[in-house]
Formats: C-alpha cells, structure tokens, sequence
C-alpha cells in the first residue's frame, strides 16, 4: 500500500445514533484509483461507514460524529455538503433512478451543478452512459422512461447520473445484491474498468464478490457494545488467504455471520 | 353419526345462504337510494334544461324565471379564488410536514407537527356551517370585506385546507425515499431536490388533493350563504356578492315557486360533482399505474 496515495482517510472516527455508538473509533487508509470492499456480518455498520463520507448520515435525525474523515486531505466536515457530494458519488442498494426519461436521470446532475447548454448535456450523457456500458442498449431510446428498464439496466443507469458530476470517489452500497447473477457479472466489471479513474469503495454480503472484485478489503465486525469497528484492513489477497485476526478468518470461512 | 354430520354441513350452508342473501340486499339497497337520488333530481330537473338555461341568468323575485349563467360564474370564480389561497398554502404545509419537519428533532417542530396533524383531523370533522360563523365574524365583518367572493373564498380555503394539506402529505409521503437520496448525493440542496424530484413525482397525488377541494366547493352551501351573501347578479369584482350554483338550488327552493329549475340546478350539479369524482379516479389510477411500473 505504500506506492498509493489515500484518497480517502478517516482518523478515530465514531459515530453516535442518539447516545448509542454505532461505529467506534475507526482509522483506515482508502488508496486511490482501487476498489476497497468493506465486509462483515449484518448490522456492522458496513453501509452507516460507506455512508460517512458522503456525509448521507446527517439525514437521520440525531446522529453526531467524532474523529475526522478526510478527503485528499480536507476534512469533510469543514467542507460544503454540496461540493463534498459531487466529489463523492453513491450507487445505492436498489436501483433508485428518478421517474424521469434517460436523458433527464443523467443529465440531472449536471444540470443542477450549472450546465444549461443541451449539446454539452447531450455529450456528458452520451460520455456517461458510454462508461456506464449502457449507451450501445439505450442510445437510440434516450426519452424512454428510466423505469422501463431491467434492473441491472437501472443500476447502471444510477452509475452513468452518478459518474455524470465527475465524481472522484464512487460509493457503491451493496449495488448488486438486487440484481440477477448476469447483471450482477456486468456491474462487476464496470467496476475493473472505472477503478482506473476512479476511487471505489463497495459494501459487500457476499465475501466471493469482495473477492473477485476488489484490491483492498476491510473487515467490519460489531464489538461487545454493539458498536461497528474496524477488526481488520488490508490487500484483499492477503485477507483471504492469511488473515491476521481470527475473527476475520472465522467470518470468511463462514464459522458465523 | 354419518347423518348429523351431513345435517350440520347443510345447516351451515343454509347459514351461508342467508348472510349471502343479506349482504346481497344491502348492496342493492344502498345502490337503490343513491341511484333514486340521483335519478330523481336528474328526471325531475331535465325538463328544464336547455341551452337557454345555462345562458340566461336568474331574474330574481318569486317566479324563479330565468337560468343559472350568473351562477356558474360566481361557482366558477369562487372554486379558482379559494383554490388559489388553499392550494398553495395546504401544499406548502404538506412539503413543510413531510419534508422539514418529519425529520427534525426540534422540539418545537415535533409538537407543532402534532397539533397540525391532530387540528387538521379534527377541522374536517367541524360542520361546514362553524367555518361560515368564523368566516363571517372575521372577513366579512371584522375585515370589512362584507359579503363578497373574497370573504367566501377565504372562509372555503379554510374549509378544505385540513383536506388539501392531508392529501399533499400523503402524496408527499407516497414519494420514495431512494429518490430522495440519489438526488442529495449528486450534490442536490434539499429545495431542488423537493422541486426537481419529490414535487413532479408527487404531482398526482397533489392533483387528488386540489380536484378533492373542488369538488368540496362545488357542493358546500352553509359555508357560502354567510360569506358569500345571495345576490343573483353576475360578480363583477372580488368584493361583489354572488351565489353559487349550490346557494341557488337553497334559494329557488326556499324563495321561488321553481322547485322544478332548482332540480335542474341540482341536476347540473350532480353531474359535475360525478365529473370531478371521476378526474379524480383518473388521476389516481395514473398515480398508481406510474408507481408499479
């Protein structure tokens, strides 16, 4: 890891529903230009982590947070919420597009950030869709309502709004697990082909796709409070094969979770 | 043994039969008194209608002579003026119920959400004729602003504001979250995305809710015969009096020998209130159509 840059750092980071903890003191390294999956049993705090650096926990009322999270070294906290999350995409769960026709989910973003001129839309779009791997099935269809298509087609619809902004970071919060095996494969390696340009941190169940997919892994497990906490981060290799906590090889070898 | 058992089987279909049998008549029954209702405004006011009847307007005095244009344009300005105070103002508490304060941990906003919930609720149980009073007291006589279409259209927005801000909050609430989130993590302030996102989805439903407050308009009478005044003269500004198409029917039946014409007011009426029942199915079925596709 000493070759990357990390993109993303958090340092002593805690987070707090009301007065439980839900994720203690967490410090980890998020190199750039890599897929980091972060893994562990359900209700971790895998998904309440991803959603830290985007800053979408302060949705939920009552929620406070402690220790940093830095994005190429600028405290996300200090930063504006609106330029933060342009830098820092999310692909959710389920596919969400909006009610709108294709064009208008992609070029949503960037139309709320300012571009007024169609024929630059039009090229965001088709550049989008195109790193998407979705533009050769819809560029003849781009008026047709997003909600007429496959759910894999949407998901990667929701990657071509998110990509549209520039983003730098991708946050992915289980984007497959909605989907059937083949459009789960296509999701898959759109990611090995946008892991050149961008940052990719994934929230996993399914510890064979944090396997194939990503560089780095990180393993999450819930302390004797209930509090999520880091129990191990590394080369996603090394944490399959030779793990250094015994809970992590316990979990991967499916002893629990 | 064989034959009790036989013997209670056939007892408790005779059983079913009945209960079938009593359902059934209900259904009819009650199926019987709305179309007998319907049908006998509709039969008796039909031979008064005419083309004459929905151009000319009434003449006044005991006769009852003359139509109901004057009506339809004083129902007409009445249903667009309190539209245009109600609409507003009862979306704009919707979005402020389900958008800022249903997810705030202010104290003040919390119990502020309660009481509006809970007024609301009780404010569409109130008789319409309590709304007239307090229309009265306040604009037509301590606002000065006598009877008149903007008396009367303030005292109907308050009428159907419980109505309007109650179905804005459900079609607000109907809006899923996930839309919600995407267009906040693409760097969306909370307003565009109320604007761009949740508003356009949540259209039909905001729709039910306004075409609901027509149709409430349309048919309400106590409220408009304190506020609104009876004169039978088109208006001509929103401090004239006037009379709705429902205040006319109370009045040719009350004050003219033309029962008849107030059938056939009736008669018009029933039939644009089926009208907006059905825009409102319409519309409704496209909220639901949109939301499974």
């Amino acid at each position: 890891m000493a070759d990357t840059v990390p993109r993303l750092r958090t340092a002593g980071y805690n987070l707090y529903y009301g007065s439980f903890r839900a994720l203690r003191d967490i410090t980890i390294d998020i190199p750039e230009n890599s897929i980091t999956a972060i893994i562990g049993p359900s209700g971790c705090g895998k998904s309440t982590f991803l959603r830290s650096f985007n800053r979408m926990n302060e949705l939920i009322p009552g929620v406070t947070v402690t220790g940093k999270v830095l994005l190429d070294g600028e405290d996300i906290f200090r930063a504006d919420v609106v330029a933060l999350r342009r830098k820092v995409g999310m692909v959710f769960q389920r596919p969400n597009p909006f009610p709108k026709s294709i064009f208008d989910n992609v070029s949503y973003g960037p139309r709320i950030h300012g571009t007024r001129d169609r024929g630059v839309l039009a090229s965001i779009v088709e550049r989008s869709l195109r790193d998407a791997a979705l533009w050769d099935e819809v560029k003849d269809d781009q008026q047709k309502s997003a909600l007429a298509l496959s759910g894999g087609q949407q998901q990667r619809l929701c990657i071509a709004r998110a990509l549209a902004v520039e983003p730098e970071v991708i946050l992915m919060d289980e984007p497959a697990s909605a989907l059937d095996p083949v459009a789960t494969m296509r999701i898959e390696e759109l990611m090995q082909s946008l892991k050149q340009r961008y940052t990719i941190v994934i929230v996993t169940h399914n510890m064979q796709q944090a396997a194939r997919v990503s560089d780095f892994t990180a393993f999450m497990m819930t302390d004797g409070f209930r509090a999520g906490n880091l129990v191990e981060f590394g080369a996603t290799k090394q944490i399959f094969t030779t793990p250094a906590d015994s809970r992590t090889e316990d979990y991967i070898s499916g002893r629990f979770g | 043994m064989k034959p009790s058992r036989n013997g209670r089987v056939t007892a408790r279909k005779a059983w079913q039969g009945c209960a079938f049998a009593l359902f059934w008549l209900s259904g009819i029954a009650a199926m019987a008194v709305m179309l007998a209702v319907v049908g006998y405004v509709v039969v008796r006011g039909a031979p008064e209608l005419s083309l004459s009847f929905f151009t000319t307007s009434p003449r006044g005095g005991l006769s009852g002579d003359g139509g109901i244009a004057s009506t339809i344009v004083a129902t007409a300005y009445l249903v667009v003026m309190t539209m245009a105070f109600a609409a507003p103002l009862g979306i704009g508490a919707g979005i402020y119920l389900v958008e800022y304060a249903g997810n705030s941990r202010n104290r003040i906003a919390t119990t502020f959400l309660k009481l509006s919930r809970f007024g609301s609720e009780t404010l569409a149980g109130v008789p319409s004729i309590i709304f007239g009073l307090f229309g009265y007291a306040l604009f037509v006589t301590a606002m000065h602003f006598g009877f008149s279409l903007l008396s009367a259209s303030l005292a109907g927005a308050c009428l159907i504001l419980p109505v309007v801000v109650r179905t804005a909050e459900e079609a607000l609430k109907a809006v899923p979250e996930g839309y919600r989130e995407a267009s906040l993590s693409l760097g969306a302030t909370r307003w565009e995305t109320i604007r761009k996102v949740v508003l356009p989805s949540a259209l039909p439903g905001l729709t039910t809710g306004i075409i609901l407050g027509v149709g409430r308009i349309l048919s309400e009478t106590a409220v408009f015969y304190v506020t609104l005044g009876g004169s039978y003269r088109t208006p001509t500004s929103v401090l004239s009096s006037g009379r709705t198409m429902a205040l006319h029917v109370y009045y040719l039946a009350m004050e003219t020998r033309a029962f008849e014409k107030a059938m056939a007011t009736g008669a018009v009426l029933v039939i644009l209130i089926i009208i907006v029942n059905l825009a409102i199915n319409a519309v409704s079925r496209r909220l639901s159509a949109g939301s499974r596709s």
